[in-house]
């Protein structure tokens, strides 16, 4: 599996694909898309940098540990939906905060922070079984 | 007389002991052992705050208060003050006072003393809901809390196995038997159809006269008599004796144990005065008198003779509260208020000769009165109340009760002859600790012996002291105290007259104290005689409901670990074909028993490239079915997936087939790992017949599921939800990707607890396989357990 070129690619490869994987999250509310899709797109990208550079290279390029990710995904998608509660409606209730950047209308909402928050759970989940995997193949 | 409402203070107040239990920490944290003082001022406000209700109550007044919790369900946190629970709660506010302050005092360095008076003002509050409840939900809630919390003080010192045992036990007693106090009170409420105790006690014959009342007898007896130690399930007291001792002071003398009398007294008139409860309640609690007694001779350590003593004393209470006689529950009321103060102040005083001494063995200590005087003094008060000499509150209750077993209708004369074993046997134990360690010659102790910081003292001075003014003004005691709970129990308004000597010098009581008290002396200088004969007794009976306990634990182990052995067998092949086989026969046999089998489709027009794909995805199968390796089994899975997904894309399902192909990717990715992770030999080496079943499996799951589709799709199909998501997914929740607007807004909780089994399955893989990895390298195996380690700070 670890030819030259694949080596030399792989990161390239990995690079584009997380950004088109934040792209596809991004876009997901008018296009297809969204968290899931992104999340798995991402959790592929880190998955062939191990197999091509070693585990240790993908732990030290994402921080912190995948199942934090998660973790902390879990978390935003809980509070994304609390904050509804304050304005006194039910749980979940869509907020929207538009924001007009560069003269271009962006729609800030609960539902993209719970979107994010999906997409880091899978992420999370995903790449931390498949490094975990990964790293006793590559000791 | 309808009870007055009063306001929301006494709501407060059994909550301010939670609160309370929040900030000890904290204060423990600036002022140390200090931190007792000011912690103590919390439920001496709370007993101030119902000395305020003695007056009213004394003249027959009741009150209640308050707040809906659940109302949709009936349940309010209220509270119900009358004689009975402003007696309890006097007692509990006041004991604890105190107890905070010893427990300053004792647990003086220890390093989680702030989590220590944490524990002990939760079970302060708990306590005092229960005695206060009125409502039986409010009720049977701060039940349970007690036993929760005296789990946690029982088990404070988690590092020894004792404690742990001990911990365990108790919860599982007096949470058994709150659960059968559950059922009681679910089938009261049922019955009578009131929540609030006050409207039950307003109505007391009710449940007597319906065909419920045995059941509800047998529950609430079983919630009674676990909690409050009753033969045979006396034996988690004396276990309890884990705990520190101001937790054995307060909980397992004064508080806690008493909480099933309470219940009983509480339930009185709506139970009581029934030949059932007339017989049960005396036997048991006849029975319950003598064990311990007995078996609180046989001990030599304080804390035990005094824990068997409580036994016992709770077996006299229950006796007495059974006979419905009015005379003999004046006597349990008097017996009640005496027994909290001379037992909580004597536990005190062993706890604090243990303290200053290093031992606790009755036969290890003696002459202790010059090298400690004031603890001396308490334990002579608390010794004579518990004796039953005058002028203490213990000769009162003991003179009252027997009056009342002497009057009792019926079969008076067994129950005095056992009130009097009884109380000779107290009296013998009350010498036991309260003189003979500090009489006699001076032996040496682990530790040099010296009067306790007034921290320790405080407690058991206040207790003995109050025990002796009580007796001393009778008439008060009488009017105020005793009269107004013996109203609660009777049900009417009873007022009592109390004297410190009888009027009649020869009578009945009295001798019968006479008798209790030579008996008592006799017995005590035979002391060690008694306990070697009582040894060798249990010695040759050789088993107790202690170990009954243990053998029962072990049973319900081991068959729920055969149970467990039975399902879950390890093996990932069975559960496979167990799941697989479960799911074909899910959506087969219905199908084919309640005949939902689709109708022959039509054959579809298709173009010539969407039949190129469906051949490509059968392509793949049949290369999955002839691969010679696994690995290339897993890829040819891939090029089926693959397929499914460039169908999916055909029918116009983007989404769902950027979500295929993505799933197939990683499937494909991790089955591999997976495989060379598991060391799988690389080819399949199944024998035919294996592989038949399986595949018979398969084919079974695969078709039952085709079908099912095939029947659905041949339904009508029913637009209400897709003209729903269609018209509504832009113009109020701004997203023209339906399928996403869906996921993330309009059912976003279902999307929420999906990512939520997606974050707890990857911690689960995750542990399985650090388990492996575990299990691969075993400790003692240098190299190989400091790779682990590496590998786990690399984690």
């Amino acid at each position: 599996m670890r030819t030259v070129i694949f080596r030399t690619i792989a990161p390239y490869l990995s690079a584009l694909m997380v950004l088109y994987s934040i792209f596809v999250l991004l876009r997901g509310h008018n296009e297809p898309g969204g968290g899931f899709i992104g999340g798995l797109i991402a959790a592929s990208a880190l998955a062939i940098f191990g197999i091509a550079c070693g585990v240790a290279s993908v732990r030290r390029a994402i921080i912190v540990h995948p199942m934090s990710l998660a973790g902390f995904g879990l978390f935003i998608g809980a509070a994304a939906g609390v904050i509804s509660l304050f304005t006194a409606q039910p749980f979940m209730t869509s907020q929207w905060w538009p924001v007009n950047l560069f003269g271009v209308e962006i729609k800030l909402s609960t539902p993209l922070i719970f979107d994010i928050g999906v997409y880091l759970v899978v992420v999370g989940a995903i790449s931390s079984i498949a490094l975990a995997l990964e790293e006793r193949e590559s000791d | 007389m309808t009870p007055a409402v009063i306001d929301d203070t006494t709501l407060l107040a059994v909550l301010a002991p939670f609160a309370a239990a929040v900030v000890a920490p904290i204060l423990t944290r600036w002022f140390k052992h200090n931190a007792a003082w000011p912690l103590a001022l919390v439920p001496a406000l709370i007993f101030v705050h119902f000395a305020g209700f003695i007056s009213p109550v004394s003249i027959g007044g009741t009150f209640v208060a308050a707040v809906a919790w659940a109302p949709s369900y009936g349940v309010n946190f209220s509270v119900y003050v009358d004689g009975l629970s402003t007696l309890f709660a006097l007692l509990i506010s006041g004991i604890g006072t105190f107890i905070i302050l010893y427990a300053g005092g004792y647990l003086k360095g220890h390093p989680q003393q702030g989590r220590f008076f944490s524990f002990l003002f939760l079970f302060m509050g708990a306590m005092l809901g229960l005695v206060l409840g009125n409502n039986l939900f409010t009720l049977f809630i701060f039940w349970e809390l007690t036993s929760i919390t005296s789990f946690l003080l029982i088990g404070f010192d988690h590092l020894r196995a004792a404690s742990r045992r001990a911990a365990i036990q108790a919860l599982v007693v007096t949470g058994g038997g709150g659960l059968l106090l559950l059922a009681g009170i679910i089938l009261i409420i049922n019955v009578t159809g009131q929540m609030e105790m006050s409207a039950l006690l307003a109505s007391p014959d009710v449940i007597k006269d319906s065909g419920w009342y045995l059941p509800i007898f047998i529950l609430v007896l079983g919630g009674a008599f676990t909690k409050s130690a009753q033969f045979p399930f006396h034996f988690w007291l004396p276990n309890a004796m884990e705990a520190p001792t101001p937790v054995s002071a307060f909980l397992h003398s004064a508080t806690m144990v008493k909480a099933g009398v309470y219940l009983l007294m509480r339930m009185h008139p709506v139970l009581g005065e029934t030949a059932l409860w007339t017989t049960v309640l005396p036997l048991f609690g006849g029975v319950t008198l003598l064990v311990g007694t007995i078996l609180a001779v046989r001990q030599t350590d304080l804390k035990l003779m005094l824990a068997y003593t409580t036994v016992a004393s709770l077996g006299l209470l229950v006796m007495l509260t059974g006979s419905s006689y009015e005379k003999a529950l004046e006597g349990a009321v008097l017996y009640l208020l005496a027994h909290s103060l001379f037992k909580g102040a004597l536990f005190m005083v062993a706890g604090t000769i243990d303290h200053e001494a290093g031992t606790r063995d009755v036969t290890k200590l003696g002459g202790l009165r010059s090298a400690m005087p004031i603890t001396f003094a308490a334990a002579c008060l608390a010794g004579l109340s518990m004796s039953g000499l005058p002028p203490f509150i213990g000769f009162i209750a003991k003179e009252i009760l027997y009056y009342g077993t002497w009057g009792w209708p019926g079969t008076g004369l067994v129950m005095t002859g056992v009130a009097v074993v009884g109380n000779a046997l107290m009296l013998v134990i009350a010498a036991a600790v309260a003189i003979k360690p500090f009489f006699g010659p001076k032996t040496d102790t682990p530790k040099h012996a010296h009067e306790g910081p007034v921290l320790l003292y405080a407690g058991p001075v206040v207790l003995s002291v109050v025990g002796l003014i009580l007796a001393l003004i009778p008439h008060t005691t009488g009017v105020l105290f005793i009269g107004p709970t013996l109203s609660s129990l009777v049900g009417t308004f009873t007022q009592i007259d109390l004297h410190l000597l009888p009027a009649k010098i020869i009578s009945p009581p009295v001798i019968l104290s006479t008798i209790t008290v030579a008996l008592g002396v006799v017995l005590f200088l035979q002391l060690d005689r008694l306990r070697a004969m009582i040894a060798g007794a249990l010695t040759a009976i050789g088993w107790g409901p202690d170990k009954g306990f243990d053998q029962a634990i072990a049973g319900i182990v081991s068959v729920s670990s055969a149970i467990t052995r039975l399902v879950q067998g390890g093996k990932m092949q069975t559960y496979m074909v167990l799941t697989f086989v479960a799911a074909a026969g899910a959506v087969l046999v219905p199908a084919i028993v309640g005949g939902g089998l689709p109708a022959v489709p039509q054959m579809p027009v298709h173009t010539f490239y969407e039949w190129s794909i469906f051949l490509v995805a059968v392509l793949g199968l049949v290369a999955v079915l002839i691969a010679k390796t696994r690995l290339t089994a897993i890829v040819s899975l891939g090029i089926q997936g693959f397929a499914v997904a460039i169908i999916f894309l055909l029918f116009g399902a983007p989404d769902l087939a950027f979500t295929q192909l993505m799933v197939e990717t990683l499937s494909v990715v991790i089955l591999a790992l997976v495989m060379t992770r598991l060391n799988l030999s690389p080819r399949d080496h199944r024998s035919s017949t294996a592989s038949m079943v399986t595949g018979t499996i398969a084919l079974s799951v695969g078709a039952g599921i085709g079908l099912t589709l095939m029947a659905i799709t041949q339904q009508p199909f029913d637009r209400a939800l897709s003209d729903f998501f269609t018209e509504y997914s832009n113009s109020i929740a701004y997203g023209r990707n339906i399928v996403n607007v869906i996921l993330v807004d309009f059912r976003g909780i279902d999307t929420l607890g999906e990512i939520a089994v997606v974050a707890l399955a990857g911690l689960c893989v995750l542990a399985l396989i650090r388990v492996h990895t575990k299990q691969a390298d075993p400790i003692g195996d240098r190299p190989k357990a400091s790779k682990s380690a590496k590998s786990k700070e690399a984690v």
